[in-house]
């Protein structure tokens, strides 16, 4: 359960207009910058349903566009994010849909480059947000914890392997969900973690004979 | 120190049993919660309210209009209005209405501001706030007290309900907001634990029930004016509780009120626009072009 504090109701220092809709959106960003962690090509932002419909007015396009080059929610150059420089040296666009099987407030990152990867999420309100897809896999990230995810092939004793990796740097692990397409293939493990570990012991994962890709994701800040 | 704030019955108990502030409590519990110290937890307040002050400024002369053109310049008509013909309600009513547009605008504009509790109630503590805090000359611990207390009031209220249109309509963004600055008003003015509590309960009584329908889905019509009415709301109920005038039903139960009005309110009067001010004539016709394809929108 989150933790409630102080600064979720005098915070945060934002941009404006909405904090789902603009705050929201950088953060779905920010994440998906993240979990990609690479230097893409392109980006195709399908905004769905109320992101669709109300978000040009409320600046999500911006937003989303911002946090994903890397701008926080309190960032003056969301407002003009087309004209920087940052935005001139990507390729980028907007589709919107409707599609009422969809949080209301929906958007899917189509990542082209080096690795191609789409990365769904929702902003739940008040500036929170989840990503709830990478490529066909189900996760859960909130943002609030730091995030350990990783690919593999479904076999007895990952878990294990990689909760013990995690042991060696003494972190608490605040939950653990997994996912699988399908027996003996590519299954999903995401982690939250108390405090961030440590990019050795990413690395340590990533060596773990069939871990396929493992991200080590920073909570968000602000 | 570990306390539980989850209602104002606990608040003003924890307070008395440690003869300390709202303001104390809250800034003790945050940093307990989150392990950082009571000075962290201030310097973290003076930077939102750093936020607000430099909106106001900013505001205060801009009439840049939203992406929509809807808003953007009535917080300049306002301010001129009052150089050619004071306030009846004096000074300290032009600076409450005043700052509470130009905060807003600068929401709209896509500026930075506080979001607090929302953003679309942006404008409202730091109305109140800002103007007592000129008028009374108060120091930057008086001002950051201030602002922590007008928190612990949302803080409680969140641990019963979210603070957003979609959940309970407006009562839960601009309601909580004049209930957090009616608290604080309260706190500036030197009132008691039961008088600020009791300011929350009379400012959120009185907005049961305030839907959410904004025009076009934008925050603008009707939040933007919304934001200056309800600013001067928290200034009514502050006034009746450093009076002892007292709620007759208690905080929690105003809260618990809210709750339940929140549940009954029909879904398009929870930031969906599908009902009231969003569906009337005008606000379609506003709808119809804004739709319209613009090279300009972007």
């Amino acid at each position: 359960m989150k933790q409630r504090s102080l600064f979720d109701i005098i915070s945060p220092i934002m941009t404006g207009p909405s904090s789902s809709h603009t705050a929201g959106a950088v953060r779905l960003g920010l994440m998906a910058r993240n979990i990609y962690s690479d230097t893409p090509d392109k980006i195709i932002f399908k905004l769905y349903n109320s992101f669709a419909k109300t978000g040009l007015g409320h600046g999500t396009d911006k937003g989303l566009l911002a946090g994903f080059l890397g701008f926080g929610v309190d960032s003056p150059k969301i407002k003009n994010i087309f004209k920087t420089k940052e935005a001139k040296c990507i390729n980028y666009s907007y589709v919107f849909e409707e599609n009422i099987d969809r949080h209301p407030n929906a958007v899917d990152f189509f990542i082209e480059g080096n690795i191609n990867m789409c990365i769904s999420g929702n902003s739940v309100g008040a500036g929170n947000i989840e990503i709830t897809k990478i490529d066909d896999f189900d996760v859960k990230i909130s943002g609030e914890f730091n995030t350990l995810i990783m690919f593999y092939k479904d076999k007895p004793g990952m878990i294990s392997k990689v909760s013990s990796i995690i042991q060696e740097e003494n972190i608490n692990i605040a939950s653990l969900d997994c996912d699988r397409n399908s027996k003996g293939e590519t299954a999903s493990m995401c982690i939250c973690l108390d405090s961030a570990v440590t990019d050795k012991t990413a690395a340590k994962i990533q060596a773990v004979k069939d871990v396929y890709f493992v991200r080590n994701i920073k909570k968000l800040e602000g | 120190m570990e306390y539980s704030l989850n209602t104002f019955a606990r608040l003003l108990q924890t307070c008395e049993k440690y003869n300390k502030k709202i303001y104390e409590i809250m800034q003790e519990k945050e940093a307990f919660d989150f392990d950082i110290t009571v000075s962290e937890v201030r310097s973290k307040t003076q930077k939102t309210l750093n936020a607000m002050k430099s909106a106001i400024k900013n505001g205060l002369c801009s009439t840049q209009k939203s992406i929509s053109g809807l808003c953007g310049d009535d917080c300049v008509r306002l301010t001129e209005k009052y150089k050619k013909q004071k306030a009846i309600f004096g000074n300290i009513f032009e600076k409450i209405t005043s700052y509470a547009l130009a905060t807003v605008e600068e929401n709209l504009r896509m500026n930075i501001i506080a979001a607090c509790p929302t953003a679309g109630s942006c404008g409202i503590v730091p109305a109140v706030l800002i103007s007592l805090s000129e008028e009374y000359n108060l120091s930057m611990d008086e001002q950051i007290n201030a602002l922590i207390t007008a928190g612990a009031i949302g803080y409680v209220i969140s641990s019963k309900m979210p603070m957003a249109g979609a959940v309970a309509g407006c009562q839960a963004e601009c309601g909580v907001a004049s209930a957090m600055s009616a608290a604080l008003a309260v706190q500036i003015a030197g009132g008691n634990t039961s008088q600020i509590i009791n300011a929350a309960a009379l400012a959120l009584k009185n907005i049961l029930g305030l839907t959410c329908d904004p025009v076009s889905g934008l925050v603008e019509i009707p939040c933007v004016k919304r934001n200056a009415f309800l600013a001067v709301h928290a200034i009514t109920a502050s006034e009746l509780a450093l009076a002892d005038i007292e709620s007759k039903i208690p905080a929690d139960e105003v809260v618990d009120a809210m709750v339940q009005t929140g549940q009954l309110m029909p879904p398009v009067l929870k930031e969906t626009s599908l009902g009231g001010l969003a569906v009337t004539k005008s606000a379609v016709k506003i709808s119809e072009k804004l739709r319209r394809p613009n090279k300009n929108s972007r």
